[in-house]
This record gives structure tokens, sequence and C-alpha cells, in this order.
């Protein structure tokens, strides 16, 4: 660590006492505060999803059924959740059951996997990454933070105020009809119509910051690729989110004054409405993936000390993703449509294969030859890619018209889009956890802990969804807490699955803690990386830089640059491997 | 070396003291990505109205006969005098930024209260004579014999100085299970009027936001925050109005001159 830092202060520096402290955190514009508050925010969300999740999975272990014994006497056998009046109804519940996995998907899509990224890591390294002091509206960054706490509100309000059944896509007429007071199913809604503002107002700042706020010496092709990918979901947040917004607060007005739009009892039109959620819905996937991609892209390029293999096209990669995104909405409604429609929808579907295939082979041909650190953020880098490539590859039948007929609304879509959803973005957000971990807070974690939470979730995480393409191609559907008894085996091991996540996870956050508590102070550059976060403090100082820094050097130049404030000792490959693996 | 008298600066006007904010490199930085900035936030309000015309054209599609019918009971004189309200108003705005640009802050002023009283003149014909009649079941006309739906002639009672006469007799023209229409003589018709609602409604909140936008310009500008070289944003709350005019160019024929 440099010796200015200690005149200045870093930002995590306390300004006093408790409520100064507080004061301090609630009205700062400094990004990097902001992107610490919406990580702890996004993490509370993924507590609160998971649990929704493990309830679900709880639920599932054994079968619903209702049997008569030879006294004529009805039961209930296989219910976890239903209340203690039910008596022989099975209904109320079915009724919980559909609020766990409504609230598990709203929770982890609209509260967790959309910011996750792009507004905790996107926001404290974007700048730093471009050498830049803030982003370009830090007013507006913190304005958008206290929005989606808003929104996160609403619908913590609705969970509170009994849950919503509706599925996470509140499609009409469900979302019209169910529940006679309304408020829970309207505050739901206009939850989510208040994060997308939080989205929007995050992806607007990155993309001025990006084009305005590049350090000198820093063109395009200088910038890292995380940052690229935050770029490209940006602009997708920027151009798909309102039309969710419309949708929703439409949604909200046919719900609250009966106005017809999307109700067919009110002579709307739902697929309209299928329509307008999945313009927005199909896109925003992008944006949960992309940022991921750039963690990887970043993580293994300096966990394998090498240059990135093909840098410009998995740049354009990124944006040509970010293209094809809004074309291909369709796919999520080949029953409700034309035969020609679904034709041309399947066709373009298979083109975001092109530019994720690119993608991945440029990582691949990145880790051939290369001197690979095998610590926490590499395992988590060559976890995804395991993973997504098995999620990217099963959407492929599910692209396809005649597989699709077979597959779609079964267990097969649930597996298929968690193996890209957590399988892609939360182990890319693990990778980029970790290793940004000490440019955060300053401290080293443990690594050999940090690997055994990571293979567990590994390990977990296959249980639980790798059972589910078996599930899904036999003909599970989804949505359902009964299945027949040829399906137990499948739902009890991942069922299992899921509490070995959990373990994980939890692992995770005691090595956290422990860093936080003990860790080991960290370096301005553990990893030996080239990018200007690297140039910073560990953690920065209050504006990143002691002098504005000058780019002369490409992002992953390291055949040709000493790394900034780089002590090998740091450096966690031995010294034989690093020399001998250097082209 | 020069010295710099503070008492002197401290009386200069806000706008000569402007610093941009501590990331920027200079002022002229700054401006270039608030506008660049504002411009993408502008694209995402074309979005959010672009479902409501989508929604729209489908509709039509699909309900001719009920757009028409629809569209027949709006009388295209208010809608017209609304478009020319606020096209003056635009005009009006983009003098004012013309005459901040130029140091010339009483005129500046002038052009501002002008914008905002279109902007309530806006309000007022949208709220008394469009929206409160067909919620009620009343309407007021200029001319009763113009008007191709029969209603009683309530002698004595009149708007804005005996210009406009009340004809009692129609059924409210209510969205969605309020809907409430008498004389539908297409079916669909609900569909209409939760598109005419929905897209005029949230159009006028954006009316209304604009409006506050420049309210707090005026008072800016007249406590000397604004002035040729600083006037951010004065310049994006007129992009603002112009986009708030522009899309009700696009809602009014859509609205009340279709057959």
């Amino acid at each position: 660590m440099s010796d200015h830092a200690h005149h200045h202060g870093s930002y995590l520096t306390l300004k006093g006492g408790f409520w100064t402290t507080v004061k301090d955190w609630a009205t700062t514009v400094d990004h990097k505060k902001i992107g610490m508050m919406y990580l702890f925010a996004i993490l509370f969300m993924f507590f609160i999803g998971g649990m929704a999740a493990m309830a679900v999975r709880f639920e599932l272990f054994e079968p619903v059924r209702t049997h008569v014994d030879a006294a004529g006497t009805m039961h209930i056998t296989g219910q976890a959740f239903a209340p203690a009046d039910a008596g022989t109804d099975i209904k109320p519940g079915n009724n919980i059951y559909n609020r766990l996995f409504t609230l598990h998907g709203a929770i982890m899509v609209f509260m967790v996997i959309v910011p996750s990224i792009p507004a905790s890591l996107g926001n404290f390294l974007l700048p730093l990454m471009l050498g830049a002091k803030d982003v370009a509206f830090p007013r507006l960054n913190l304005l958008s933070w206290y929005i989606y706490v808003t929104g996160s509100l609403f619908a913590i309000t609705a969970i509170w105020l009994g849950g919503v059944d509706t599925g996470w896509t509140f499609y009409t007429p469900y979302s019209t009809t169910t529940d006679a007071d309304y408020w829970r199913v309207a505050l739901m809604v206009l939850g989510a119509f208040i994060l997308g503002f939080s989205s929007i107002l995050t992806g607007l700042n990155f993309v001025v910051t990006v084009h305005k706020l590049r350090a000198p010496g820093m063109g395009w092709f200088d910038m890292p690729l995380f940052v690229w990918s935050v770029y490209a979901a940006g602009i997708i947040q920027v151009l798909a989110t309102p039309v969710i917004g419309i949708t929703l607060l439409l949604l909200t007005f046919e719900r609250v004054f009966r106005v017809g739009i999307f109700d067919p009892a009110l002579g709307g039109d739902p697929v309209l409405f299928q329509h307008f959620f999945w313009f927005y819905s199909h896109p925003v996937v992008y944006v949960m993936i992309l940022p991921g991609m750039g963690i990887i892209s970043d993580v293994l390029a300096v966990q394998c000390h090498k240059k990135i293999f093909g840098y410009r096209a998995i740049a354009f990669a990124s944006l040509g993703i970010a293209g094809v995104s809004f074309i291909v909405w369709g796919h999520h409604m080949f029953t409700s449509m034309s035969e020609l429609a679904d034709m041309v929808f399947s066709s373009l579907t298979f083109l975001v294969a092109i530019p994720t295939a690119v993608k991945v082979f440029n990582w691949i041909a990145t880790l051939y030859k290369s001197s690979i650190a095998l610590n926490a953020p590499m395992v988590y880098v060559l976890i995804f890619l395991f993973l997504f490539s098995i999620g990217g590859l099963t959407g492929l039948p599910l692209g396809t018209l005649s597989t699709d007929l077979h597959l779609h609304d079964t267990y097969f879509v649930v597996a298929h889009f968690h193996y890209v959803m957590m399988g892609g973005t939360i182990m890319g957000l693990m990778a980029g956890l970790h290793h940004w971990w000490p440019k955060f807070f300053g401290r080293m974690y443990n690594e050999k802990w940090a690997i055994i939470g990571a293979i567990t979730v590994f390990i977990g995480f296959n249980l639980t969804f790798f059972t589910q393409f078996f599930l899904g191609s036999r003909g599970m559907p989804r949505r359902y807490a009964s299945y027949i008894d040829e399906f137990q085996i499948w739902h009890q091991i991942s069922t299992i699955g899921a509490f070995v996540i959990f373990l994980g996870f939890l692992i995770h956050l005691f090595v956290f803690i422990a860093s936080l508590a003990y860790g080991r102070k960290a370096p301005a550059n553990p990893w030996g990386g080239l990018t200007l976060e690297w140039v910073a403090d560990s953690p920065p100082e209050e504006h990143n830089f002691a002098h504005e820094p000058l780019v002369t050097h490409g992002p992953y130049d390291f055949e040709n640059t000493v790394p900034p404030h780089w002590d090998p000792a740091d450096y966690p490959i031995p010294e034989e491997n690093r020399t001998a693996s250097r082209h | 070396m020069t010295t710099i008298d503070t008492r002197e600066l401290g009386n200069r006007p806000h706008w000569q003291r402007y610093m941009p904010g501590h990331h920027w490199r200079s002022a002229a930085e700054e401006f270039d990505a608030c506008k660049f900035g504002f411009w993408l936030f502008l694209s995402t309000e074309v979005l959010l109205f672009g479902g409501i015309f989508c929604a729209y054209f489908i509709f039509r599609t699909l309900y001719p006969a009920a757009y028409h019918e629809g569209s027949s009971a709006l009388d295209w004189r208010w809608g017209g005098l609304n478009t020319i309200v606020l096209l003056v108003s635009s005009y009006t705005m983009a003098a004012s930024i013309y005459c901040v640009q130029t140091a010339q802050f009483s005129r500046a002023k002038v052009n501002l209260i002008i914008t905002l009283i279109c902007g309530l003149a806006f309000l007022f014909i949208k709220l008394t004579f469009e929206y409160t009649p067909k919620w009620s079941g009343y309407f007021f006309v200029l001319d009763p014999a113009l008007s191709h739906h029969a209603g009683t002639i309530v002698q004595g009672k009149t708007a804005l100085w005996g210009m406009f006469q009340f004809v009692e007799g129609y059924g409210g023209k209510r969205p969605g299970s309020l809907f409430d229409y008498p004389f539908a003589e297409a079916a669909q018709m609900p569909m209409w009027w939760s598109v005419y609602y929905c897209g005029t409604a949230i159009h006028a909140l954006h009316v209304v936001i604009g409006m506050v936008l420049i309210a707090r310009v005026l008072w800016r500008t007249h406590r000397g925050y604004y002035g040729p070289t600083h006037y951010t944003m004065v310049e994006v709350t007129g992009l603002y109005w112009h986009l708030v005019d522009l899309i009700w160019i696009f809602l009014f024929p859509l609205l009340y001159l279709i057959h």
C-alpha cells in the first residue's frame, strides 16, 4: 500500500461517531460507498429469495397426496406448509406453495440478479477501471439506490401482507383477477415498476460515464472487458426497461381502476401483455448475464496472467448480444403466436448462440498454455465455464420448435435458466466478489475455505439442477407442489442439493466475516492485474486516485508490462510456472 | 500575480461562480455529459409511450369500428386548441433558453411564465372540457347544433363568459368496468376509452412534471443561477418540454382525427 493512503484515508475511514457515520453513508455520493450499499442490500434480498427457494424445495421433497383410509377418512400427506385449520382441503397449502415460488422468482429476478453485478461491482469498479473520480451523475446514483430500496420495500410489504401467487411473470389474467383484495398484487407490480427506474438510472449513468469519463489515453479498445459488458448491459437497461415500465403501469391501472387493456374479461388482450412483458424481460436476461461474462473475462485474464484471446471479438460480442437480445422475445410465446412468427423467432433465437460461443471459445483459448492461479476467483471462473456452457447448450432445444413443444413449461426450462442465471450470473458474481474483495475492503480472505465453499456450491448446484433436466424431459411441469411417484427420487436429490448449496454459501459467509475481522491486510495489487483499479489503494482513497492516471498500455498486456504496485511475493503462482508460461 | 477579490466574487451572480462537479475536467465536459444523459433519458420516455402507441395500433387493427365510434365522440376543436397551446409553449420555452444564453433575464422569465400559463391552460382545457364531461355525462359545446349527439341544453349554465353552453344527457364515457356508455354502437368500445384515458392521463402527468421543472428553472433564473456560461438545467428542461409537446403532436391526430 502506498504512503499517501495514510494521509487521505480510504473511503471506509469513519468520519466520526455512529450517527455521523450513518449520515455520511446515507447521503454519500461516492460511487464506492453506493456500490457497497447496493452489495449489502442485494445480498440481503438474495438471502430472502434463497430462503423462499429452500422452502419450495422443502415442499417438493414429498409429493402432495390425498388418501382415503379404510375407515373412509381423508388424509393429506406431503404438504409442508398447509395452515393448521386447512383440514382435508389441499387448496390452502397449494396457495402457500404458489406464493413461495412467486416470491422466489420475483425477488431473485427484479431485486437480485438484474441489479446484482452492475449496481454493486459495476458501481464500485467502473469509475476505477476508467481512471475516473466518480460516475457521471453521482447524485443520480444515490437516488437510484434509494429507488431500489423503495421498490424492494413495496415488494416486501406485498409479501408481508400475504404474498402474491401470480408467478414472477405477472401474466394476465392471473395478475388482474387473483386475490379479491387487490392491493398485494398492485403493490408487487408497482414495486417492480419502481425498481425499473432504479435500473434505468444506473444504466444511463454507466453509459454516459463510459462515453465521457475515460482517463486520458484510454481509447474504446483500451477499456477492460468488464467495462464493455457493463456498457452493453447499460444500453439494454435504458432501452428495454421503459417498456416493462409502461406494461406494469397499465397493469396497475387495470388492477385498480378495472381499465381493460390486458384482461380478456374487460375486452383486453393477454397475449399483448406477454409480448410487452418479454420485450423487456428477454433483453433483461442479458442485463443479468453480460456483466457476469465481463467479470469472467477480467478475472480469467488476470488470474491466468495472460493477454486475453480475441479482445475485440469479446467486446463486439457483448454489443452483438445486446443487439440480438431485442429481437428474440417471441420464443417465450411459441404457443400463442402464428406458425410463421414462431419460425422467425426460433431462427432469430439461434443467433444468440453465435456471440455467446465467441466468448466461451475465447475464454478457453485464453486458458490454453497460461499459468493458471487456482484460487477462489479462478475456481469460480471454471465453475462458470462449466455451468454456463450446459445452460447455454440446453437453451438450443428450447429454441427449437419441435423439441420445445415437448419441453416448454417443464422443469427442463427451470433447469436451463438456473444453469445460466445462477450457474452464470451468480457464479460470475462470486468470482468477482472474491477477485475484488481485497480492493473493496482492504483485506485478504482465507483461500482454502473459500475454495471449499466454491466446490460445495458447485456440487450442490449440480445435484439441485441437473436432476431437473431429467424431471423436465420426463414431463414434470413447472409450478406444481405435487407429482407422480416416479419423480420422487429426482426431487429428493434436488432438494438435498439445495441444502448443499445453502451450506456452501454459509461457508462463504463465514469466510467473508472472518476476512473483515481477522483478514491479512491486502496489498494494492494482490493478483498482479494491469487495469487501473489496481493502481488505486486497497481500499481506494476517497477520490480514487492521488493523481489522474495516464493510460499507456492495454488492459491485458501482461507480456510487456510490469503490473503496478506489484510485489511478486504476493502473486500466488510458483516462480517456475510464472516464468515458463509467459507466452 | 493576480489577486482575487473574494468580496467581489461573492457579489457576482451564481452562474458566474459556478464550478463543475469535482470529477469533471471542465464545465463544458459536464454540460456535454448532462445533455447526452438527458437524451438517453428522453429515449426511455419515447419507449414508455411506445407501449401506449403499440397498444393503440393493435386494438385499432383489431377493433376499427370501436375506434371510429370512440374518436367521433371526441371534439377535435378542444384537441386542436390544446395542440396550439402546447406549440406556443414550446416556442416560449425555446425563447427562454435563448434569453438565458444571451443574459436577457427579464425576457427569459416572461417566456417561462408564458410557458407555465400554457401548461396550466392545457390541463384546464383537458380537465374541464374533456375529462369531467365525459366522466359525468355532460358536455360543454361552442355551438350545440354542431354536436352530432343530441342533448338537452341547460339554459343559463355556461362556461368561459358564456361562450360555451352546457348540454346534458350524455352517458358518461368511463374506462374499464366503470364504462357506462349507453350509445355504444360497437362492441369493444371500452378498449378505445382505456387507451384514450391511459394515454392522455400519462401524458398529462408528464405535463405536470414538466411544469414543476419549469417552475424550478423560473425560480432559479430569478435567483441568478443560470446565465450564458451555465444553463444546463434550462436546456434539459426545454428538451423535456419539447418531448411532452411532441408526444401530444402524435396523440392528437391518432385520437381526434381518425375516421
